[in-house]
């Protein structure tokens, strides 16, 4: 991006062989800055700076007049407590596992390891596609849950059992290596001086792994705010009750609605872009405690 | 995959079963079970209904190959993409950096909708290059090339993300060796980085694919949903669904479950290789360390 400033090499391990040769600058810095920049403002900055001025071109009173109708107004709040309750399920079940996972041994670990990363690739189509047949009525699940009163699918316990299907790996990602990190020992100290088994876990153990639960927490939501391929199929997308924004974008743009559409958007962005900058945050808190 | 694993009891407590338990149940519910009722369900007719449903309609043969054509160009312009990123991001410093390296990030907490209408804004009829487009009789939007920009959008950081942990691990000194020996630029990526690298590509690589294959939203809001020329397999799922054909959507939605699966089994041998190459360098740098007298001193 900076091409004028003379680039470094970085500055590899502290021996006395490579403090030598730190001099010596590696080819490519050219044509390397010069493919990333490129890409980066034509994909990611330019789309996103043109939505934004678009936007803007509404002026206030346009952008509030369509971006905060009540029918955008309800979008986001299913968007929003959806994403939430998915993002606390997501976080609690990505502990549960990675805890599994990473103290203790039983058969089948290594495929459970495995199986976790389905949701990555599966694509989201097909898993709101499942989702919705599993249950409804006659679904596997359904046949049993909705007796029961327990509607997964058309509803909105449906949008958040989809949003959890697709943020769970996230979680889990996040907090296993942290877990792995932890010291045992300290544990067993605690032990040892007379705690019991749950105070060791809130006192000793917790403290530990909580930045990395708290950053799953907030991956967790950043993707399911912005999740539209498997909610739409199961969330039936009833106005004010189970549409989520941006559904509500996609069925403006189809009405050639773009102003509103754009506005709804630029919404949707601040609030993931919010949510980026928070896991940044979380993140290198993280990367320092883990020093 | 819900059954007990009665081995375990002798070796964990109580508690470590009850919890073996509960994270086997959810991720059976959560993930096995929606994933083996693809199969079922797609087959539930038998092969043959399952091989007609993809094969004999014309709409669903064209989603297959424009999938297969629109998601390897994707992935070509994201190695690319992710080749020169890692190399820029691992290799120098410069200011600006940390904020580049965000940059990378943001296509993956937009919502994929939004990217697909930002290049509707700028690529559409009524968008910002439409009426220049219009004038070269070039389509982007309800076209293929729109379809690329999605799907490159939203795959964006998935190479550059698995090459920069492990280019940075690798570290400089082989590559600033074969510099100072007088190789070329080239020389130096074709025969020290890439062959060091090869794992950790080819698993962003595979990720990078899976997601293509599978992307949603963003290519949703660009094809304009035109059966037989802008659907992909995974809006040809969709559209199968709202035509109530749930049978053949599950068809083409094996197809893509099955990818996934594949998908997964490339990564896991992927990361064994990986994890041996890591350990391998670590091995390298102890016995290096061992022997390198000026780092004796802090060694032990």
């Amino acid at each position: 991006m900076h091409t004028a400033s003379p680039p470094t090499t970085v500055p590899p391990s502290r021996t006395a062989a490579s403090r030598a040769r730190r001099r010596a600058v590696l080819p490519g810095f050219g044509i390397s800055a010069a493919i990333t920049s490129l890409v980066i403002t034509s994909l990611v900055i330019f789309p996103l700076t043109v939505l934004v001025l678009r936007a803007a071109s509404l002026g206030p009173a346009g952008f509030l007049a369509a971006a905060w109708t009540p029918r955008a107004r309800a979008a986001y709040a299913v968007s929003l407590g959806s994403s939430l309750a998915a993002a606390v399920i997501s976080s609690l079940v990505g502990l549960l596992v990675a805890w599994v996972l990473v103290r203790l041994e039983f058969p089948g670990r290594r495929i459970l390891d495995a199986l976790v990363d389905v949701p990555l690739a599966l694509p989201t189509a097909v898993a709101g596609l499942v989702y919705s047949t599993l249950y409804v009525e006659k679904g596997w699940l359904g046949q049993w849950l909705v007796p029961m009163g327990i509607r997964g699918a058309y509803s909105l316990l449906g949008i958040v059992l989809v949003l959890v299907f697709v943020s769970v790996p996230f979680a889990i990602r996040v907090v296993q290596p942290v877990i792995e990190s932890l010291d045992k020992d300290t544990e067993e100290a605690a032990r040892l001086l007379g705690a019991s088994r749950s105070q060791t876990f809130f006192r000793v153990v917790l403290p530990g792994i909580l930045p990395a639960v708290v950053t799953a927490f907030a991956l967790s939501l950043a993707r399911a705010l912005g999740e539209y391929g498997s909610v739409v199929f199961i969330s039936g997308n009833m106005p004010f009750k189970t549409e989520i924004a941006p559904v509500l974008i996609v069925s403006r743009l189809e009405e050639f609605a773009y102003a509103e559409a754009t506005a709804i958007a630029v919404v949707l962005l601040g609030m993931s872009l919010s949510m980026l900058l928070v896991v940044n945050v979380l993140q290198q808190r993280l990367a320092r405690n883990a020093q | 995959m819900t059954s007990k694993p009665r081995d375990a009891a002798t070796a964990t407590s109580p508690l470590g079963l009850l919890l073996i338990t509960g994270a086997v149940a959810t991720v059976g519910l959560l993930i096995v079970a929606p994933l083996a009722s693809v199969f079922v369900d797609a087959f539930s007719n038998g092969p043959q209904a399952w091989w007609e449903a993809l094969a004999h309609d014309p709409d669903t043969r064209h989603a297959i190959w424009l999938s297969l054509t629109v998601a390897p160009i994707a992935v070509l312009i994201n190695t690319i993409f992710g080749v020169a990123a890692a190399w820029l991001v691992a290799r120098f410093r410069f200011p600006g950096r940390s904020l580049l390296v965000s940059l990378f990030d943001v296509p993956f907490s937009v919502s994929p909708v939004v990217a697909g209408l930002a290049l509707v804004l700028i690529f559409g009829r009524q968008g910002l290059l439409g009426p220049t487009l219009a004038s070269l009789a070039v389509k982007v939007i309800f076209a293929w090339p729109g379809l690329v920009l999605a799907t490159t959008f939203v795959t964006l950081p998935l190479v550059a993300r698995e090459l920069i942990p492990v280019m940075e691990a690798i570290g400089p000194e082989e590559e600033l060796a074969a510099v100072s020996l007088g190789a070329s630029g080239w020389q130096v990526f074709w025969r020290v980085t890439l062959p060091n690298i090869r794992w950790a590509l080819l698993h962003g690589i595979v990720l990078a694919n899976a997601r293509a294959m599978g992307e949603f939203g963003a290519v949703y809001v660009v094809s304009g949903h035109i059966a037989g020329a802008t659907d992909t397999m995974p809006l040809r799922v969709e559209k199968l669904f709202q035509e109530y054909r749930t049978p053949a959507s599950m068809a083409v939605a094996s197809v893509l479950a099955a990818l996934a699966l594949l998908t997964l089994v490339a990564k896991v041998f992927i990361e064994r290789q990986l994890e041996a190459e890591s350990q391998e360098l670590e091995a390298a740098r102890a016995t290096s360390a061992d022997t390198d007298p000026t780092t004796g001193g802090d060694g032990s």
